[in-house]
């Protein structure tokens, strides 16, 4: 009896214990990353590196070997460089003039604004504009395709970097002897790469990763490597599109490196917390 | 001859002024921030632009070093008008209050940073058809390197040319900033509070070290703070500024001893400030008292602020045939190597500092030097503004509508006179008739007397009871009966309309 009361007080003390701190607001979160983003990824893994129940290297075999996926992969990054390309020579220009010479986000939103339309409606709206205008689908219109959906994703990071940039910089790089073009190129842009590395980032790895935008606006002409892990998936090669998606995976690893080590410059040595 | 060395004297004197800065004025959409002011700062010179908060020395600064442009005005460096050039190509480099170093850059590339942009004179070269001309050529590395070094080690940083900046302490950044100004060879170094991130031990050692750096170099330095104590131990000059006006340029030692006027007095070092007025010349009544003086060539019966500095006053037994004036020991503080006494000569507080300790409710005579009395001409007996009638009996002043007694019809171009003491401060603006914002509020024995500054720039001058805090909103009014309304000339009002 005494007994049973003793261990029925432990485990109110237990309940009542237990409180709310910032802890417990993690929980979902943490449940929510369990559920969707570390299983799928160990599930990729042990599709990549299983074939018929037992471990092997066979699915990278496979990949590396086929000429026809190597190719697409090539073909990727090369729409994924001339995106990036063609988005940098047109988001710097235009966060660096939004920044400096307006103050609200007005400008800012006008870009973002195409981004509240569904992409799928966005990329067919382009396609029938297209094929009012009579112009050929194929690379060209992929590549603007692209660059139409992922442009904000260039803009929004450069103007934040650059609206943050103390003004101060610059007006002691001019105080130093440096002209208008001088402070630019020497202060400004230097200061302004970590927003840069990371629009490149947010633009490259959806390009090569998309599936749909490539497919509906070249008539399944261009192929690309989202297009391709797609198919493979549809095809139920799960081994094959798993080590695809880890190729992926590296990329955007290798890419968060970079911009990691771009803002560490710039902060090195300062103690943050 | 006289007239001819007279002319000498002022071309010479033109020479020797490396800035020279003729009825600038800058303003901010319309507020005015700089108002009419105008300087000549000498080569070579150690000047510090003092002032509070917002009173315009830091844009004055920045306009001297071409990062704002003047709304009026012109300004010459070493006799060339700079007024619209650029600051990259003027004589002169910045060390900024956050230092703003590149962190991109390390030290050492961050003091190479104006010399790579630098273009220097190179050798005479003649073409061919016999005509010679100038070229120029940037620094070579090795130059860059010797030059970089020398100012690290200037500076005391030998070592720290490969160290990231964010990696530096405050002192040492700020070390840096001084070695990239001052490695540019430039006439003039302007540091725009550059101390003011410090702390206090490190702060006095820099004030050291920069003066030190400028015996040694020899160039102008332009200082910018709002530390009065920095500013006395650095300056040759000291420009006192407040609210956009200049005002007193002189030596540390005349700026204490001869302020120019109340505030100067009130803002540099401590001190009792009674208004009073000038008898006759070497007599001057204050504190209920006549005191001798010796100060002449004021107006007779003219209103004067008197100026006594705490130890410049002498405490005595009160039955000394010497004291002047009996007080009341209300407080005595010691302060390390002097007591500060308060005391109350009938119902004017007077701060004394003297070696003596009193006892509270003591009653001790005061004796003042003659000498010690600083007479300063008052800049305003009364507040005067040009406005017009809004309507009969009701005048407009500062965009608020007061009622007066003065029977004329709405336009009419008035004179409107206001007293300080029936100005009426209130604590809440809406219980003013209008609202304003208080700039300064300086002690005078026995009631405060403020500077309200209304929202069209006007500055009211106010005698109260009550210390308002600076920067406080307030509102304000007038009884009716107070409001001296004067129609001006008919001639003024039918130009007017």
């Amino acid at each position: 009896m005494n007994k049973a009361v003793n261990f029925f007080n432990s485990q109110f003390k237990k309940v009542k214990n237990f409180r709310i701190t910032r802890k417990v607001f993690s929980y979902p979160y943490i449940l929510f990353m369990l559920l969707f983003v570390v299983i799928p990824l160990v599930m990729i893994l042990a599709n990549a590196f299983m074939a018929g129940g037992s471990f092997t290297f066979q699915n990278f075999a496979d990949f590396f070997s086929s000429p026809s996926g190597l190719l697409v992969l090539l073909e990727s990054m090369l729409v994924g460089l001339f995106t990036v390309v063609i988005c940098l020579a047109i988001g710097f220009p235009v966060a660096y003039f939004i920044a400096k010479y307006t103050k609200s986000g007005t400008l800012v939103l006008l870009f973002i604004l195409p981004m509240w339309v569904n992409f799928l409606i966005r990329t067919l709206s382009t396609k029938a504009l297209f094929d009012l205008m009579g112009i050929q689908l194929g690379l060209g219109t992929v590549i603007f395709g692209m660059v139409y959906n992922f442009l904000p994703f260039m803009i929004l990071p450069i103007h934040t970097t650059l609206t943050n940039l103390d003004k101060h910089f610059a007006e002691a790089a001019g105080d130093l002897g440096a002209s208008e073009m001088q402070v630019f190129l020497k202060v400004i842009v230097p200061l302004s790469l970590p927003g840069v590395v990371s629009g490149i980032t947010m633009v490259f790895i959806p390009t090569i990763s998309t599936f749909a935008i490539s497919s509906l606006l070249s008539n399944g002409m261009v192929f690309l490597f989202g297009d391709s892990i797609y198919t493979k998936f549809n095809q139920g090669l799960y081994g094959v599109g798993s080590v695809m998606s880890l190729i992926m995976f590296a990329f955007v690893l290798v890419s968060n490196m970079f911009m990691n080590k771009f803002n560490k410059a710039q902060t090195a040595g300062r103690q943050l917390w | 001859m006289a007239e001819q060395q007279k002319k000498h004297r002022v071309a010479r004197k033109q020479s020797d002024n490396i800035i020279e800065i003729r009825n600038v004025s800058k303003s901010y959409g319309t507020k005015p921030v700089v108002k009419n002011i105008s300087l000549n700062i000498k080569r070579g010179e150690f000047v510090t632009l003092l002032g509070p908060s917002g009173c315009g020395k830091t844009t004055t600064l920045r306009m001297i070093a071409g990062l704002e442009l003047p709304t009026a005005g012109k300004i010459f460096i070493g006799g060339k008008e700079v007024t619209e050039i650029p600051p990259h190509k003027r004589p002169v480099n910045t060390v900024f209050q956050k230092y703003a170093l590149f962190p991109h850059l390390n030290v050492f590339k961050n003091i190479a940073f104006g010399l790579k942009l630098k273009k220097i004179l190179g050798e005479v070269v003649t073409d061919k058809k016999g005509v010679s001309y100038q070229t120029f050529r940037k620094y070579t590395k090795q130059e860059i390197e010797k030059k970089v070094n020398d100012a690290l080690k200037m500076v005391d940083l030998e070592d720290y040319g490969h160290r990231h900046v964010n990696s530096l302490s405050g002192g040492q950044q700020q070390r840096v900033a001084i070695a990239r100004a001052l490695v540019n060879e430039p006439e003039v170094l302007l540091l725009d509070e550059p101390l003011g991130a410090l702390d206090l031990k490190m702060r006095k050692d820099m004030q050291l070290e920069l003066k030190n750096m400028h015996k040694q170099i020899g160039i102008t330095f332009v200082y910018v703070t709002h530390d009065q104590e920095e500013a006395l131990t650095m300056s040759d000059t000291i420009v006192i500024m407040r609210d956009g006006e200049i005002q007193q340029i002189a030596s540390p030692q005349k700026v204490y001893d001869e302020p120019a006027n109340a505030f100067v007095a009130d803002f540099i070092g401590e001190s009792n400030i009674f208004s009073g007025v000038m008898l006759k010349d070497l007599k001057v009544e204050f504190m209920d008292t006549v005191f001798e003086c010796v100060d002449t060539g004021f107006k007779k019966n003219e209103p004067v602020d008197v100026l006594i500095r705490p130890e410049d006053i002498y405490i005595l037994p009160s039955d000394s045939p010497k004291a002047h004036i009996h007080a009341k020991v209300a407080s005595s503080v010691f302060k390390g190597d002097h007591y500060e006494n308060a005391c109350m000569v009938g119902e004017y507080e007077i701060l004394v500092h003297d070696n003596v300790q009193c006892d509270i409710g003591e009653e001790v005579g005061l004796y003042i030097k003659p000498s010690d009395l600083h007479i300063m001409r008052k800049s305003r007996i009364i507040n005067e503004i040009d406005t017009e009638m809004w309507d009969n009996n009701i005048v407009e002043i500062c965009e608020g509508k007061f009622p007066c007694n003065a029977d004329f019809p709405s336009g009419t171009k008035v004179k409107v006179k206001i007293d300080f003491d029936d100005l009426v401060i209130h604590d809440d603006e809406e219980d003013g008739i209008i609202g304003g914002v208080v700039v300064s509020s300086i002690y005078k024995g026995s009631y405060y007397q403020c500077v309200v500054r209304a929202d069209n720039y006007y500055s009211f001058f106010i005698d109260t009871d009550d210390d308002w805090l600076k920067g406080d909103r307030v509102g304000l009014s007038v009884s009716k009966d107070k409001i001296i309304v004067e129609r001006l000339a008919e001639a003024d009002n039918e130009q007017g309309g």
